[in-house]
């Protein structure tokens, strides 16, 4: 175990993935001679040479479609898109091509290729910059899609993302790329369609992922500490497949549920998973499902605004408070 | 970097007589599958869209029988022909078109998603252009593989107008990989006009912007279209260098099944490319070749008859899917929702 942050193990599945596999190739723009917009590859160019880090124009459909034909040709790639923000560009080559070959052609061919893509808020981008839009593909099915939340997962699932037979969207946190934590040595995998528990509890169970994770367990421990309310928080890690069973667990012992999530909350991830729980779950609860997430307007620029337009720790503990109180 | 191409009918005799006659009888059976289906569909054996390529025979088989067996073909959904003239066995594109699992893509795809991996077919796709970024993909996993191969992507004029083509030719140009770029242009995409979509209507033209050689040719002779794609798939295989050629064709029914493709075309028009059927061009060529005579071109429609047959049997008793493997081939790990 070494301490590393969440960018630095990125890199090391890359890296440790480019050694293990001749087929595994990097594509994107930005990602070589640049270093990459976040610098998760910087350094790989020069260690691996062009043909496994390719940079691309500035081309999201033509790149990322032609890391689908790659992964139907032979290749296993990893394809950067800057931010998830400019993957729209791309959308049909995800949804139409890459979600869909497999199933309808019966089965005949797959598509093994990971798509890396940071996003999020909270730093002044902007409407056009700052949205977390992971939901749409979790949406898809024929994808995967992934976000951890630590170091440690952001390594072991993008090597598994990597490894997997299915297109995967692999999505980072910009907020998240300098969090640090314990990284193990050994080569390791986080299997895809687990979630974690990240704290344990009684009396509520917070579900979320990615940046919000983080978010709700500084929340759980004041949540403790001032309002004697024990949080049981439940990292998602994989949106698709969605780890019903584990969320189902933790609701039977805590009977409270609130879903967070940064992005927009109508038809969102909480959404969804209210549903289940009420569909699933319904006599362990003894309190409405609560969610909270990001206020539905494009992103603001004013700082005020910003911060008023996504779920702050403020904001997170009411929530979780009224979720426990049935309020 | 631009060249018409003359007329290969012209020059000697550039194929033995076999494959003369194999051109041809591949063409008949395209013609008449594609007639099949028509029937099918009225007969509610087939559902949802039929996109044929009845008129376009020279294109596809011209095309694709320029192929090696190592190159890999990617198409649009018009593919039925295609699928057949790369070696598909027409009862499984039949099958297919029933929605059954004996179709090449087990039913689960239809008309626009024809497959045959086995046969270096990655399959036709449904959005227009969508399929283009693909074929870059796999020209770059061929030459990333060191693979001796080349890709033959096929698309219709109007794609041309989409980002993809561009982003696409761009591409292929940039990293030169080894794509041949196809345009099936049949003078429409649904009811408008290449002149009523394209400013740059010389279709080939394009490729200027991409430092990349291109050719237009006769797409109603399917010497030509043979000529000219295996002269590219080799540039592209040995010198790694993607090119664009337009074969000038016309489809003779409508787009599709709703549509009888008359309301946007005068019938002079239509009448005017029935003259240049590819069929019978090629029909009189070998005939005037010394290398048909009727009473063969007849014993062609009989075989070919005769696969159609079997194909509408083959398709009739194949199966259908059972419910319980609705979500079987979602992803590779079967069980995974
Ligand atoms: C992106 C997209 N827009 C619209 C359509 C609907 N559509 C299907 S075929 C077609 C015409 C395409 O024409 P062309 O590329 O010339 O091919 P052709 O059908 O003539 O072979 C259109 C507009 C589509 N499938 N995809
Ligand atoms: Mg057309």
């Amino acid at each position: 175990m070494a301490e590393g942050t969440y960018r630095q193990a990125l890199q090391q599945a890359l890296r440790e993935e480019l050694i293990r596999d001749e087929r595994v190739f990097l594509m994107g723009e930005e990602i070589g001679l640049f270093g990459g917009s976040y610098k998760i590859t910087d350094g790989l160019l020069q260690e691996f040479g062009e043909k496994r880090v390719r940079d691309t124009p500035i081309s999201e459909e033509g790149f990322l479609g032609a890391g689908i034909g790659a992964a139907m040709g032979g290749l296993r790639p990893v394809v950067e898109i800057m931010t998830i923000n400019f993957i729209l560009i791309a959308m049909d080559q995800i949804v139409n091509n890459a979600a869909k070959i497999r199933y309808m052609f019966g089965g005949a061919i797959g598509v093994p290729m990971v798509i890396r893509t940071p996003g999020g808020a909270g730093v002044g981008l902007t409407a056009q910059h700052s949205q977390s839009l992971e939901v749409w593909f979790a949406s898809t099915p024929g994808l995967i899609v992934v976000a951890p939340s630590t170091p440690a997962d952001a390594k072991g699932l993008l090597k598994a993302s990597i490894r997997s037979n299915d297109p995967v969207l692999f999505y980072e946190h910009l907020m998240l790329y300098n969090d640090k934590g314990e990284i193990p040595d050994e080569d390791y995998v986080v299997p895809i369609g687990k979630a974690e528990i990240r704290r344990p509890g009684k009396d509520l169970t917070m579900i979320s992922h990615s940046l919000m994770t983080q978010r709700s367990l500084k929340a759980a421990e004041e949540l403790e500490r001032n309002h004697g309310i024990s949080a049981e928080v439940v990292d998602l890690r994989s949106l698709r497949p969605l780890d019903f069973d584990t969320i189902a667990a933790s609701v039977r012992k805590t009977n409270h549920v609130l879903c967070i999530e940064e992005g927009w909350l109508s038809y969102g991830i909480g959404a969804e998973i209210a549903a289940r729980v009420a569909d699933e779950c319904f006599d362990w609860l003894d309190a409405p499902v609560k969610r909270i997430g990001g206020a539905e307007v494009p992103m603001p620029y004013s700082k005020p605004l910003e911060s008023a337009a996504m779920p702050s720790h403020e904001r997170i503990l009411e929530a979780a408070i009224r979720a426990r109180r049935g309020s | 970097m631009v060249e018409q191409s003359t007329r290969a009918t012209d020059r000697p005799l550039p194929l033995p007589r076999a494959n003369l006659l194999h051109l041809l009888e591949q063409m008949v059976l395209i013609r008449r599958f594609e007639e099949k289906t028509m029937e099918m569909l009225a007969l509610n054996r087939i559902r949802g869209y039929c996109h044929w390529n009845i008129g376009e025979e020279a294109s596809v088989v011209g095309a694709v029988t320029a192929l090696t067996e190592n190159d890999r073909l990617i198409t649009s959904y018009r593919d039925h022909g295609f699928a057949i003239a790369r070696g598909t066995p027409p009862e499984t594109v039949m099958a297919e078109l029933f929605g059954k699992e004996g179709g090449c893509a087990g039913g689960r795809g239809g008309s626009m998603h024809m497959v045959d991996i086995a046969r270096g077919y990655f399959g036709g796709y449904g959005i227009v252009a969508g399929h283009l970024p693909l074929a870059a993909g796999l020209a770059l996993a061929a030459d990333y593989l060191g693979e001796d191969r080349a890709v033959l992507c096929a698309f219709g004029d109007g794609a041309t107008n989409i980002g993809a083509f561009h982003e696409s030719l761009n591409l292929s140009k940039l990293w030169h990989l080894p794509v041949v770029w196809l345009i099936t242009n049949n003078q429409y995409g649904m009811g408008t006009s290449v002149h009523r979509a394209s400013a740059e209507a010389e279709l080939y033209k394009r490729a200027c912007a991409y430092e990349m050689y291109s050719e237009q040719v006769d797409g109603m002779d399917v010497l030509s279209v043979y000529e000219a794609t295996e002269r590219l798939l080799r540039r592209a295989r040995e010198d790694r260098e993607p090119s664009l050629l337009e074969t000038l064709t016309y489809r003779y029914p409508g787009h599709s099944y709703a549509d009888a493709g008359k309301s946007y075309r005068t019938k002079e028009e239509i009448e005017r490319w029935h003259q240049r059927d590819p069929i019978r061009l090629f029909q009189r060529y070998l005939e005037e070749h010394g290398i048909l005579n009727q009473g063969e071109y007849d014993l062609v429609e009989r075989r070919v008859s005769q696969k159609i047959e079997e194909a509408v049997k083959f398709a009739e008793e194949s199966p259908f899917p059972s419910p319980d493997t609705l979500f079987k081939y979602l992803y590779a790990e079967e069980g995974t929702k």
